[in-house]
């Protein structure tokens, strides 16, 4: 089962950068690219735990910040297939820019 | 035409590696495909379970294909669904979890499972292993182990061949106490002689293990707990951890349910189709080719090729012929390899050296000049060339000595290049010197590059050196490079210059431009920060600054650490603080509760640990300037007392220091400039290790060096000149600064950049001014200057919305 929730606006985030938002007690990197699009994903990094909503984002994909893990943000995959793959939130934007979610109604596990 | 489906059965490296040789012949446009796996992962090289056991490596680390890769390549994975049967007249599958899978082509590669010898007492009364009892076959026996050898004082490896000795070289790392028990006379029965099996005990008595031989165990004993074993010889020998190795048995009773004819495995043919059913292929541990039974990882990839070969058509006259056995030892400490028999037939040619003192050991049996057989034990220098040799049935040369030892050190230079082509490097992933080559021109110049790419290397390790040999004989030589290792950034097919005069050309101002009108509109993540440093160099502040273009530490000007958390390191020139400003940072640190406070090699003070949230309050409160602590930009200069105190000075290397620093700070450059001042030749403040070093020689002259390094490589500055004033040499440094950025590659160092470019080039532009560039670089560098800021003034005013929010609460 899952469910819609609208975490905030799109204008909380600069293009070209990530936010970590807190939803109840889950956690959540959303991204806003340069050209507009925005992702979200888990907010720590599968390999150790960096903060990806401070990671330096490209057209559909984020770097760690810690050490490098690439990740696409439409799939989750690591793109370097060196750790773990993202759990990857499907993301819609309402005509008002609103950001919303589908989140699981248990709240998120963790990406296989 | 609709596309087949291929079921796979068993997610192991047979498996798994037969479907990757089928995509890489396109099969995705022919086939779909779906594989089930008895444990509940993605593929793992089972290789390395020994490393994960000893705990070289994490099991995490030995993954090969996540499940991510299932995915990417629409591969329906039935993990943790052990198939039950196969219904070959229906052309269905059928898992224990009830999945139901139609194929019209299907690949049995079940592999095998630790063989469990029929020793009384094995089994606890439920009909499983006894508590305590395990095998050594996967993940979990893997932890199991490692979980049981905590609360153990002693193991048992039952088993002294490979497995067994690598089993035991694991548990030595948890347990003191490591007992070998074997049945033969002598160690790795199969690969050894008498004499390298004597050799190797002494070898593993010395790691620590203990060693009985000719031992055969009768009974496990313990209730529902092993406590001990006992030998037939009536001798029993107490322990809390028992390992079986004593084999592998192939896991065909999937074939015989289906009705396929299984002997020792699952018969097949020289295309590794069941002799049975022409639809049903098998490969690997479980399959069984002309009467033989494969127990390593080398024959695979072999079989894989074959059968993808004959299911794409892509060769339909492929046929196996079988593999021959080599094999390497993998326990830390030991070198071993050994290739096909180790004793020789009537007729047959037989080298052999030794000496005990050193547990060197080398045998090679030969019939018709070529390699039939062979041992090398302590010393596998050789191991190479000869594993080559053996697998190609090649002629060996009459010069015998020369296959046993490099005399007169032939250079490798010779080999690497004499090597052929199609040379296996790495053995557990099939990966040929021609693949390494090719993944090096296509630009992967450093190890970790190439094996990334290629998985050389990332099986059993073993063969790490000879990668690391290749791929450095063939970056440096005269090899062809690909164009791209001059490019500033991947992203931007343009050397730094072309790049710099294409931005300046164009009027480019911001990175995302830069993107759209020089890489057609890609925006490659990983290229911006230095594209945004580069648009800096160029246009100083007069620039789009799109800050997401910045790497975070450019964003919250701080240092990130590994939670997460900044680190606050601000100006102090010349290593100078006033005592005042010693206490705020001491009150500030007390205020924020900063959990650590630490003298940092520049001489200046970090406060470590600050969450992004509290940044704005901490510089606030310190009042001091940002010391650029994070960024790649000019950041300290490192002086000692100088003339003012020291009774040895020779000039006022803390002055001159301070005056550098407040001239460059801010300076953006390609990678962090640190530099260094010394009132004397004594060198304290280490100004001849440091990106551009000043050395006071008396008279109020002072020697300039450049390039110096002391990080991940030490290396003494280049005497760059000598200059008679501060102002000549604060001057020199600047314009040689200028040089540097507009010249070095993202990241690269002085000390890299010197060597590249030279620093007889460096004086001629620098000090003599022969390309009558230097007014231009003094301009750019006093323009670089006066466009610097202070970036903690953003405490005041953010440039981005929520630019110091660590986490924004969502909307209720």
């Amino acid at each position: 089962m899952t469910r819609q929730a609208t975490i905030g606006k799109v204008d909380q985030i600069p293009r070209g950068e990530g936010r970590k938002f807190r939803l109840g007690g889950v956690e959540i990197a959303v991204y806003h690219t340069q050209s507009g699009e925005v992702f979200a994903s888990q907010s720590d990094c599968p390999h150790a735990g960096g903060p990806l909503a401070d990671g330096l984002i490209g057209a559909a994909n984020v770097i760690c910040p810690l050490h490098e893990r690439f990740f696409d943000l439409r799939t989750g995959a690591c793109l370097g297939g060196d750790c773990a793959g993202l759990r990857i939130y499907p993301v819609a934007l309402t005509a008002e820019g609103g950001i919303m979610l589908e989140i699981d109604e248990e709240g998120p596990t963790a990406a296989g | 035409m609709a596309k087949k489906r291929l079921v796979v059965v068993g997610n192991g490296m047979a498996g798994v590696r037969a479907v990757e040789e089928v995509l890489i012949r396109g099969g995705a446009k022919h086939f779909d495909f779906a594989v089930f796996g008895d444990e509940p992962y993605g593929n793992y090289n089972r290789i390395m379970l020994s490393n994960v056991l000893s705990g070289e490596q994490d099991a995490s680390e030995i993954f090969i294909n996540p499940l991510d890769w299932y995915r990417e390549n629409d591969i329906v994975l039935h993990a943790g669904a052990p198939v039950v049967k196969i219904d070959r007249a229906a052309k269905i599958v059928i898992s224990e979890t009830g999945v139901r899978e139609a194929y019209d082509k299907l690949l049995i590669a079940t592999g095998s499972r630790p063989l469990v010898p029929p020793i009384e007492g094995i089994y606890a009364r439920d009909g499983r292993l006894k508590r305590g009892v395990f095998g050594f076959r996967n993940i979990d026996d893997c932890n199991a182990i490692i979980a049981r050898a905590k609360e153990s004082s002693r193991a048992i490896v039952i088993g002294g061949g490979l497995l067994g000795l690598e089993a035991a070289r694991g548990l030595l790392t948890h347990l003191d106490d490591v007992h070998v028990v074997h049945s033969g006379k002598h160690l790795m029965t199969m690969q050894l002689d008498a004499t390298g099996g004597v050799m190797l005990e002494a070898s593993m008595k010395k790691l620590g293990a203990r060693v009985h031989l000719e031992k055969s165990t009768v009974r496990i004993l313990g209730e529902d707990c092993v406590t001990g074993v006992a030998f037939k010889d009536g001798s029993t020998l107490d322990c809390d951890l028992l390992v079986l190795a004593t084999g592998v048995r192939p896991n065909a009773e999937i074939g015989l349910r289906a009705g396929l004819s299984v002997e020792r495995a699952i018969v097949v043919d020289d295309q590794m189709r069941s002799v049975d059913d022409a639809d049903v292929y098998s490969v690997g541990e479980c399959a069984q080719h002309r009467g033989r039974v494969y127990g390593i990882v080398a024959p695979l990839w072999e079989q894989g090729k074959v059968f993808a070969d004959h299911l794409t058509q892509s060769n339909l006259d492929v046929a196996y012929h079988g593999s021959k056995i080599a094999t390497k030892l993998k326990v830390t400490g030991i070198e071993l390899a050994s290739m096909g028999s180790p004793e020789p037939q009537d007729g047959d040619e037989l080298i052999q050296f030794a000496e005990p003192k050193k547990g060197v050991y080398k045998k090679l049996i030969l019939r018709d000049s070529r390699l039939v057989g062979g041992i090398l034990l302590g010393d596998i220098s050789k191991a190479a060339y000869l594993m080559q040799a053996f697998e190609r049935d090649a002629p060996l040369p009459d010069e015998r000595l020369t296959m046993l030892f490099d005399f007169g050190a032939p250079s490798h230079k010779i080999t690497l290049d004499e090597m052929p082509a199609d040379a296996q490097v790495c053995n557990c992933n099939g990966v040929t010197k021609a693949a390494i080559v090719a993944c090096v021109a296509a630009g992967n110049r450093t190890t970790k590059a190439a094996m990334d790419a290629t998985r050389a290397g990332k099986g059993c390790g073993s063969c790490k050196t000879l990668v690391a040999e290749i791929v450095l004989h063939y970056c440096g030589g005269a090899v062809e490079e690909d164009p791209s290792v001059h490019y500033y950034v991947p992203g931007v097919p343009l050397t730094k210059p072309q790049l710099i005069a294409a931005v300046r050309e164009q009027e480019l101002k911001s990175v995302s431009s830069i993107f759209d009108a020089l890489a057609g509109g890609v925006e490659d993540a990983a290229s911006k920060p230095a594209l945004a440093s580069l648009l800096s160099t160029v246009w100083n502040g007069d620039y789009e600054d799109e800050r997401g273009a910045r790497f975070i530490n450019d964003r919250v000007h701080g240092n990130i650490q590994k939670d997460g958390t900044f680190s606050v390191v601000p100006e102090i020139p010349g290593g100078v603080c006033t005592p005042e400003e010693l206490k705020r940072i001491a009150d500030v640190a007390l205020k924020f509760g900063v959990p650590l406070v630490k003298l940092t090699g520049g001489q200046r003070i970090d406060l470590v640990g600050v969450p992004k949230e509290l940044l704005p309050a901490v510089w606030g409160e310190l009042g001091m300037p940002a010391g650029f602590a994070w960024a790649k930009s000019y950041r300290t200069c490192k002086s000692c007392i100088g003339s003012d105190y020291c009774r040895f000075g020779l000039g006022d290397s803390m002055g001159l220091a301070r005056q550098i620093e407040r001239r460059f700070r801010g300076v953006e450059s390609p990678a962090k400039l640190k530099l260094g001042t010394a009132g004397c030749p004594r060198n304290c403040s280490e100004a001849l290790i440091k990106d551009v070093g000043f050395v006071a020689i008396g008279d109020d002259k002072w020697e300039i060096y450049i390039g110096g390094a002391g990080g991940s490589r030490v290396r003494k500055g280049d005497i760059l000149c000598t200059v008679d004033s501060e102002e000549k040499a604060i001057a020199i440094a600047g314009r040689f600064l200028q040089y540097y950025r507009e010249n070095a590659k993202w990241r690269e160092r002085t000390y890299d950049f010197v060597e590249r470019v030279g620093v007889e080039h460096i004086y001629a532009v620098v000090v003599e001014d022969s390309e009558g560039q230097g007014a231009a670089l003094d301009a750019a560098m006093q323009a670089a200057v006066e466009a610097a800021c202070d970036p903690w003034k953003e405490a005041a005013a953010p440039k981005t919305v929520n630019q110091f929010v660590s986490t924004v609460q969502a909307e209720a």
